[in-house]
């Protein structure tokens, strides 16, 4: 199951996508609040050397996430 | 002042998300001295000023720290909540003006919306307006003032531009409108009905904010929401549903936001982002990136040591002529001695590190500003994480070599408790400006001048020191990692802002500030142990200290003894016979192993006041009126240990020092402000048990080995 799954940490660098539905047990408040919400816009600008942090374009925030959580947020359609 | 129940003076509370020029709209506001930073979380103390409003009203201006969200999850954005939670407290604001970034607008209203349901006016200064035209940005101010119930200032804190007119909007505090600007009761009705009715007199954002807070940042637990369900009637939920109805409120937020962007908000895309990215793709490069930052760190070593030389000089000379001075001048007696020798080195002793303190914070608020510091952050991450650090720990530990305690506080940014708390154990290692000079006297005492391979061994040894710090700090977070059992989340959210000329005025504040409060706090310390030291060192019990000089007169009759010989024996047996010569002479077995002698011990225990203290220390002891490096290194060279007979300051012995300051816990400060950062007596206790332990061990091995 969780192959199938297209998660903001499959985007490939430069691509978009717009987020779909995540769990709120697992996600933290403190990112949705920076504007990471379903129905938002995600833009993966770039990986850290050794692919750990990624760095996002989300509606016009930048910043930085680790890896872990990124998978954990799924991309309802890439584009 | 129409109005007679106008107060005279109004309190502001200035808020803002990191990195929108919060700071310098102070600046501008108040004139008075504060800091700004470019990277999260940098204005970790609350900062205050007043200024004078068009309508003769004084306002008490409060800089909090930056914050995303109300919704807290770290220590500095509590400061921000306890401030608009407690309704009843004199600083209580009148007025909130929240700083927003012109070009980041959208996630700075999110806060706006967040502070205005808490029905206390709010002002809306949009920052940074200067680049509206050149990145193509329109406002519409009508629309916006009137959707969100708020006057609005356009300024740009960096051209000085629109202060007047936000005074203004301020002195027209009473003017404002305080309304909501979501529904909470659209989230979920039934809890909400039951929430107001519960406590029907307050509001309901800011019994929703008390119901969800989490005041517990060293071990995300919610605690807090569970126990404030039970006991203070709060209608029950489950985490995970206040959870869901906390993801709805955020979702409405943002509703109400984009509503309003698209119809008055315009940004031309395009214009911006090129200058970022291209930046970006060259330091965060995973070759480029590492060496650009390398290079970076070594001409910040590089310049500290080279540049702050002579400023260095000139204080050390400055403060060998005053002891000489006052020596010479006061009348001889308690007080002189207690000037010339305890007081004036020991001020001596501290005000040398000003230059190189000095640089140092120059150099990391020029790298916060410009917004390199995230990008560091980015790019080490992986590294530290794999030693149970964060990228962010970077922060600390570079900070670290000038002092360890704003670099422990500068570790609050860290949202992951593991990784926040190994952070602080591991940064004291590094090597501080305070072990510095003790480095220095150790060095030329005990390394030969000499050169290998066109590098002086001195300075190499000095640099292997410092390596060997760091080494030391990444080592124990690995094995801490290794042992600590705490589970915390793998959260970890770094903003990346846009890169920007540092400001001039900022970072002369930052500066200014910062070296002020290391030379005031320390002076202090400093001061009452060189007092102390002086007195213990010139004071005994027995009957031998007060008749010591016809006993040695008496003992040294046939040895002929010039007068200065024999001032040196009577000031020596008397020093023995002191009270500090009595503490020395009892702990000496503890410390003969390591290879030092009673003298060398007592300025090891005073260094656990702060390591500074230890040359100024050696100096009172050795009775050594002035702070001029060559005397005291002379003085301490052909100082002999009295159970070896053997030079006090040998290889062995010197090694064995500089091992042992290298790892030994030995800074009071550090240990209260870990104490204060970690809320446990726990954490500091052991730091001071195990670095201090590990230091001995070594250095008893290092002495035992090489002697």
């Amino acid at each position: 199951m969780k192959m199938n799954k297209y998660t903001i940490a499959q985007l490939k660098r430069g691509e978009k996508g717009i987020i779909g539905n995540f769990s709120t047990d697992v996600v933290p408040v403190k990112l949705q609040e920076m504007g990471c919400l379903p129905g938002s816009e995600v833009q993966l600008i770039q990986f850290s050397p050794f692919n750990d942090l990624l760095y996002l374009n989300i509606s016009g925030s930048f910043f930085a996430i680790r890896k872990e959580i990124a998978s954990l947020i799924e991309i309802a359609n890439a584009g | 002042m129409q109005d007679k129940t106008m107060p005279e003076q109004i309190n502001v509370a200035l808020i803002g998300n990191p990195n929108t020029g919060k700071t310098s709209v102070f600046n501008q506001l108040t004139g008075l001295n504060h800091k700004v930073g470019n990277y999260p979380g940098i204005t970790v103390e609350k900062k205050e000023g007043t200024c004078k409003l068009p309508n003769g009203l004084k306002a008490r201006i409060t800089d909090l720290p930056g914050t995303y969200s109300l919704n807290v999850t770290s220590a500095d954005e509590q400061v921000v909540v306890e401030h608009l939670l407690e309704k009843t407290s004199e600083n209580f604001p009148d007025v909130v003006v929240i700083v927003a970034d012109v070009e980041n607008l959208k996630r700075n209203l999110f806060l706006f919306t967040q502070i205005k349901d808490l029905k206390i006016p709010v002002v809306l200064a949009v920052n940074m307006s200067d680049v509206m035209v050149r990145k193509g940005i329109t406002l519409d101010i009508e629309l916006f003032e009137k959707q969100l119930g708020t006057k609005i200032a356009l300024v740009s804190a960096r051209k000085g531009t629109g202060i007047d007119h936000l005074k203004k909007c301020i002195a027209d505090y009473r003017e404002l409108p305080v309304n909501s600007t979501i529904g909470l009761k659209e989230i979920d009705s039934e809890y909400f009905t039951e929430l107001q009715k519960a406590f029907p007199r307050e509001e309901l954002y800011r019994l929703w904010l008390k119901h969800t807070q989490n005041f517990d940042y060293t071990n995300h637990k919610n605690v807090a929401v569970q126990n404030a369900s039970a006991k203070n009637g709060f209608p029950v939920r489950s985490e995970n549903e206040l959870k869901r109805m906390q993801q709805k409120e955020t979702i409405q937020r943002y509703m109400f936001i984009n509503k309003l962007l698209d119809k008055g908000y315009k940004k031309d895309i395009s214009a911006a982002k090129d200058f970022r990215s291209r930046l970006d793709r060259v330091l965060l490069h995973r070759v480029w990136g590492y060496v650009i930052f390398f290079l970076i760190m070594l001409l910040v070593f590089q310049s500290i040591y080279n540049w702050s030389s002579y400023p260095m000089d000139f204080i050390d000379g400055l403060f060998a002529s005053l002891g000489e001075w006052a020596r010479n001048t006061l009348p001889p007696g308690a007080l002189n001695g207690l000037l010339s020798e305890g007081i004036i080195p020991g001020i001596g002793g501290i005000m040398i590190f000003i230059p190189q303190i000095a640089f140092l914070f120059l150099f990391i608020s020029i790298l916060e500003e410009s917004g390199y510091m995230s990008r560091v952050v980015f790019i080490m991450d992986r590294f530290m994480r794999r030693f149970g650090l964060n990228g962010k720990s970077v922060v600390p530990l570079i900070s670290g070599t000038a002092c360890a305690i704003p670099a422990v506080m500068s570790a609050r940014n860290i949202e992951n408790w593991k990784e926040r708390l190994i952070t602080i154990l591991v940064t004291p290692f590094t090597t501080c400006s305070a072990r510095l000079p003790v480095y220095l006297i150790i060095i030329a005492l005990v390394i030969p001048e000499k050169t290998i391979l066109g590098l002086n061994l001195q300075g190499l040894t000095l640099m292997f020191l410092y390596a060997l710090g760091f080494v030391m700090a990444i080592f124990s977070a690995w094995v801490l990692n290794k042992i600590l059992k705490i589970k915390s989340r793998s959260f970890f959210i770094a903003e990346m802002p846009g890169y920007k000329l540092p400001l001039l005025r900022n970072i002369a504040y930052t500066v200014v500030d910062k070296t002020k409060d290391f030379v005031v706090n320390a002076g202090k310390i400093i001061l009452a142990i060189s007092i102390v030291l002086w007195f213990l060192a010139s004071h005994g019990p027995s009957v031998e200290f007060k008749n010591a000089e016809e006993i040695v007169h008496a003992q040294t009759e046939n040895e002929q003894l010039t007068s200065e010989e024999l001032n040196t024996a009577v000031a020596s047996y008397k020093l023995r016979n002191s009270y500090i010569g009595i503490l020395g002479h009892t702990i000496e077995p503890v410390i003969r192993p390591l290879g030092y002698d009673w003298k060398i011990g007592i300025a090891l225990l005073t260094s656990f006041a702060a390591r500074e203290v230890f040359v100024g220390a050696l100096a009172t002891i050795y009775s050594v009126g002035n702070d001029d490096e060559e005397t005291i290194k002379n003085r301490l060279a052909g100082e002999i240990n009295e159970s070896t007979g053997e030079k006090a300051f040998n290889f062995p012995t010197g090694i064995s020092l500089l091992l042992f300051y290298a790892f030994a816990m030995q800074c009071m400060s550090t240990l209260a402000v870990v104490k204060r950062e970690t809320m446990s007596w726990k954490w500091p206790l052991i730091q001071l048990f195990t670095m201090t332990g590990f230091a001995y061990i070594v250095s008893l091995v290092a002495y035992q080995l090489l002697k």
